[in-house]
């Protein structure tokens, strides 16, 4: 009856979210369609074909090449997640659980500073010190331990999967340590006055109620990771190269942005849809049975 | 016995995530033009030679005005839409804040293939003002992150006592909401300035004949005769950006301690 | 002054005001009473502009309100937090509603000046505002809304957060405050001994609904329904039985006290099939000593527990044929002897011991 009619408060609140709202929609959604638009085009040498095709859709999803890098992509992402918040965790509960009050500030300013050092020189310098020369290989040799350097650890997944793991921690530590923070810390206390060993009381206390800063971090590590392009390029060799690299080939040097378009919206699909399922399991088993 | 296995935990972990950074100006001041070790001898060589590279100093404007550019609409962006986030209920709240904080989950080269389409497409040039807006799109969201938190330290019966007392909306915004969210401010245009400083995967899709800073030291990667200096200027990055925090930080600080507030937020 | 009139107001699904009409006199010290959630702090909050209301009208020393934003209306608010700002000296709060005025330097100072005098901070202008205590913060709010000369001060708890001996000093000192200045106050309250002892007239809310307005005394001793009158101190309900209704005058059967013939209130109505019980105040019924019998009525009962409060004795008891305690206090003044548990005494009342009241339905 009187729903449309908003209130004056209502009415405020909508016209200052309306700059910022408008912002997004012009330069982050309308561009997404474009690039929708663009993706079911063809390029036809230099013009565009507009005839609404699923070929470049197609071609992403069966030519081996780029099903090989599309699946190699998420499988990195996935591991540099794993990696990523499993190192994390351990991290943000000594900063929580452990550190004492006063120290708490100076820590999350300790384990930020690394990253003020620009991206791209950190991914630079992993690759120093995973290098042919490299600090790991030269202080081995200085120690006596090989005779010539290793050549495994540069130029391939496992050196994209530490770099990127690396490159993500404080972004991972951070969502998790603020969740942790607001754990009522009577809770704890209370179970341990109910009986529960320290190890249980972690298991069916400390673990549930942090379970959205895991997921948080989660999420702020894994969607980001397959677009990365940097770190493949500098670290990873052609074996470990990713999707981001192909698609800033198709934009760039192959001028097939609608195949580029194409790919990249096929990745991001690929991430959201693991995500979704992460998150939708998430919801029904792990937060669900904390909070029961 | 478990408090020591995870204080140990941390201190490997502290010196993983300092590793790369601490190789940084040990090449920098290391007189060889190759990246490895052992290491030669001390030099200022390479921050010399910073000084006579023109480009460089293209470069670094170019960031700088991004990165101020951006800052600066990312902050009042942010201060519109938490202003209403935390203030206001209305229809379409969940879903509006939603797609505005988006990029801070999207691939950047997302956002980059997306507005490059738009360039492309509509027969644009592309210049520092698409990196501009590139940068403030996933500016906003942590410039909202910041403020939010500001935001609901606030008291909103201040700002009604405010209008109770006579002012219009607007001067209560400037005489009590602004001074008062002021250190969430600060630290906001200093975290989205060094975002977008540090930035390289957008400015690199966006970028024309002007680079960024990122994009320039990218182009340098390729020359290994290059590298040192380009060590020299990831050192100076390191200092300034540092510099900025701990000065976000004694700013907050101050500003906690002269509204007799309790130092509740983090670092930042 | 102000004159409400038929104030609706929901919030959602929730029906925050039903109905509010009520008329506050120029110069009175006005109270809203009611536990939390019963809408007197949003009815202040209408008064004051904070919240936009669905229907009615809110019309303040002749003006309408409608529309009327709250830096544009004739009143001011000390707030529950006292909404001190954190970011100036105790000067520049209180003289931050008068930039709008450009008085002037000078003018300007020696407003504050005065103001703080008033409040009994005289001195205090340059201190930072966290630096003061609770009773002082609460001392500059007034200052700053009083320093406007406002038709009407609205005050939302300004109390609670003070410590027991600090709120009765702040009590009497608004009471006083008020008188002297002759602005109309109102106040937000959910202790009723507050109301009582500040107010004019004190309007008891329940449910987003005014359940009665009256003086403080009229409310004690005729309270109209039985939900006011349990908010206002201790009152025995007992079941009654309405057996007539002649001249004003009800004649009821109360449970254990037998026949009585009570005034019917203003707002009784013993017509459209309301149910109603019997209220009596503890202080208004006696136990009376032996050879005692200086009331009209007397009703045998046993005393079932006695508690000794030094200034009071609280007796419970039940009257013969009732199995409802009830209790009666005396005043222990130097003849009356205690009585004890399982003695058999008379209980002394007469017909203005008890009341008429509406049960809620």
């Amino acid at each position: 009856m009187r729903q449309m009619q908003l209130d004056p408060d209502a009415r405020r609140g909508l016209s200052l979210i309306s700059i910022p709202f408008a912002f997004s929609i012009l330069l982050l959604a309308a561009p997404l369609m474009i690039l929708l638009a663009m993706s079911v085009w063809t390029q036809d040498f230099l013009t565009l074909d507009r005839t609404p095709t699923l070929d470049n859709f197609v071609e992403a999803w069966t030519d081996p090449i780029y099903r090989t890098l599309m699946l190699r992509s998420l499988k990195i992402s996935i591991i540099v997640t794993l990696v990523t918040v499993c190192l994390a965790y351990p991290a943000a509960y000594y900063m929580s659980f452990v550190a004492p009050n006063n120290r708490k500030a100076l820590l999350i300013f300790l384990i930020t500073i690394p990253f003020w050092t620009s991206y791209l020189m950190r991914i630079f310098l992993w690759k120093v010190i995973l290098g042919f020369n490299g600090v790991i290989n030269g202080s081995l040799m200085g120690l006596g331990l090989i005779d010539q350097p290793l050549d495994f650890i540069l130029y391939n997944q496992l050196a994209v999967v530490v770099t990127l793991s690396h490159a993500w921690l404080p972004f991972a530590v951070l969502p998790i340590f603020v969740v942790m923070e607001k754990v009522n810390r009577a809770y704890l206390e209370a179970a341990q006055d109910l009986g529960d060993t320290p190890f249980w009381r972690f298991i069916r206390i400390t673990l549930p109620l942090s379970m959205p800063g895991v997921v948080a971090a989660t999420l702020i590590v894994f969607v980001p990771t397959i677009g990365d392009y940097v770190t493949p390029k500098l670290v990873g060799g052609p074996s470990g190269l990713m999707i981001a690299n192909m698609i800033e080939v198709q934009f760039k040097n192959a001028n097939n942005a609608p195949l580029g378009a194409a790919l990249a919206l096929s990745a991001l699909l690929l991430v959201t849809s693991v995500a979704g399922i992460f998150v939708w399991l998430n919801r029904r088993y792990l937060t669900s049975e904390g909070a029961a | 016995m478990s408090k020591r296995i995870l204080t140990t935990f941390m201190i490997v972990f502290t010196l993983f995530l300092y590793a790369p950074t601490l190789l940084l100006p040990i090449f920098a001041f290391n007189d060889s033009s190759i990246i490895a070790f052992p290491l030669s001898g001390f030099t200022f060589e390479w921050f010399y030679s910073l000084t006579e590279a023109d480009e460089l100093r293209g470069a670094a404007l170019n960031s700088l005005i991004i990165a101020a550019a951006s800052s600066v609409l990312a902050t009042c962006l942010a201060l519109l839409a938490t202003s209403a986030t935390v203030r206001y209920k209305f229809p379409g709240k969940g879903l509006m804040i939603g797609v505005i904080m988006v990029p801070m989950f999207l691939p950047e080269i997302i956002i980059g293939v997306s507005l490059l389409t738009v360039v492309l497409l509509a027969g644009l040039k592309l210049s520092i003002y698409t990196i501009i807006m590139g940068h403030t799109l996933i500016c906003t969201p942590f410039a909202i992150a910041i403020l939010r938190s500001s935001f609901q330290q606030l008291d909103p019966s201040l700002e009604e006592a405010s209008l109770d007392l006579g002012e219009t909306r607007f001067d209560t915004f400037r005489r009590i909401t602004l001074p008062l969210i002021m250190p969430g401010v600060t630290s906001s245009l200093l975290i989205a300035f060094t975002i977008s400083l540090d930035e390289f995967v957008i400015a690199f899709f966006l970028s024309g004949t002007e680079p960024t800073l990122p994009v320039y030291i990218w182009s340098q990667l390729r020359f290994p005769q290059r590298i040192p200096s380009v060590m020299a200027l990831g050192t100076l990055l390191l200092l300034l950006s540092i510099g900025l925090l701990t000065l976000s930080e004694v700013l907050r600080r101050r500003s906690v301690r002269r509204l007799g507030q309790h130092d509740t937020s983090g670092a930042w | 002054m102000i004159e409400l009139s038929n104030i609706e107001k929901h919030y959602g699904s929730y029906h925050a005001l039903r109905d509010v009409t009520c008329h506050i006199k120029e110069g009175e010290f006005f109270s809203l009473l009611g536990p939390s959630g019963s809408g007197k702090t949003t009815l202040l909050r209408t008064i004051a502009g904070f919240e936009g209301i669905d229907s009615g009208s809110v019309v303040i020393g002749g003006q309408s309100m409608a529309g009327v934003p709250p830096n544009k209306r004739p009143t001011n608010m000390v707030f529950q937090s006292y909404a001190i700002f954190p970011h100036m000296s105790v000067a520049q709060n209180v003289a931050y509603g008068l930039r709008a005025q450009r008085l002037g330097k000078t003018r300007t100072t020696e407003m504050v000046t005065e103001a703080l005098g008033k409040v009994g901070l005289a001195g205090y202008g340059e201190r930072a505002a966290h630096a003061l205590s609770g009773g002082q913060r609460q001392r500059v709010a007034l200052a700053r809304a009083l320093i406007l000369k406002p038709k009407v001060l609205l005050l939302d708890e300004p109390l609670s957060a003070l410590d027991r001996k600090l709120r009765e000093e702040m009590q009497s000192e608004l009471r006083h405050l008020q008188r002297s200045l002759g602005i109309t106050f109102v106040l937000v309250t959910h202790d009723q001994e507050e109301a009582l002892t500040m107010s004019d007239r004190v309007a008891v809310m329940f449910e987003g609904e005014i359940a009665q307005l009256d003086t403080p005394q009229a409310l004690y001793k005729r309270p109209a329904s039985k939900r006011v009158a349990e908010f206002f101190g201790a009152m025995n309900i007992l079941k009654a039985e309405i057996l007539g209704l002649k001249g004003g005058i009800v004649t009821t059967r109360i449970e254990g006290l037998g026949v009585a013939e009570i005034p019917l209130g203003p707002e009784a109505d013993t017509h459209g099939g309301n149910k109603y019980c019997a209220g009596v105040r503890p202080e208004l019924m006696t136990v009376l000593d032996d050879g005692e019998s200086a009331y009209p009525k007397e009703n045998p009962a046993i005393v079932t527990d006695v508690e000794y409060r030094g200034e009071l004795t609280y007796y419970d008891v039940k009257f013969d044929g009732s199995d409802t305690p009830v209790v009666v206090s005396m005043r222990n003044t130097t003849n009356r002897e205690i009585k004890e548990v399982g003695q058999k005494v008379r209980i002394g009342w007469e017909n203005a011991s008890a009341v008429l009241l509406l049960e809620q339905t």
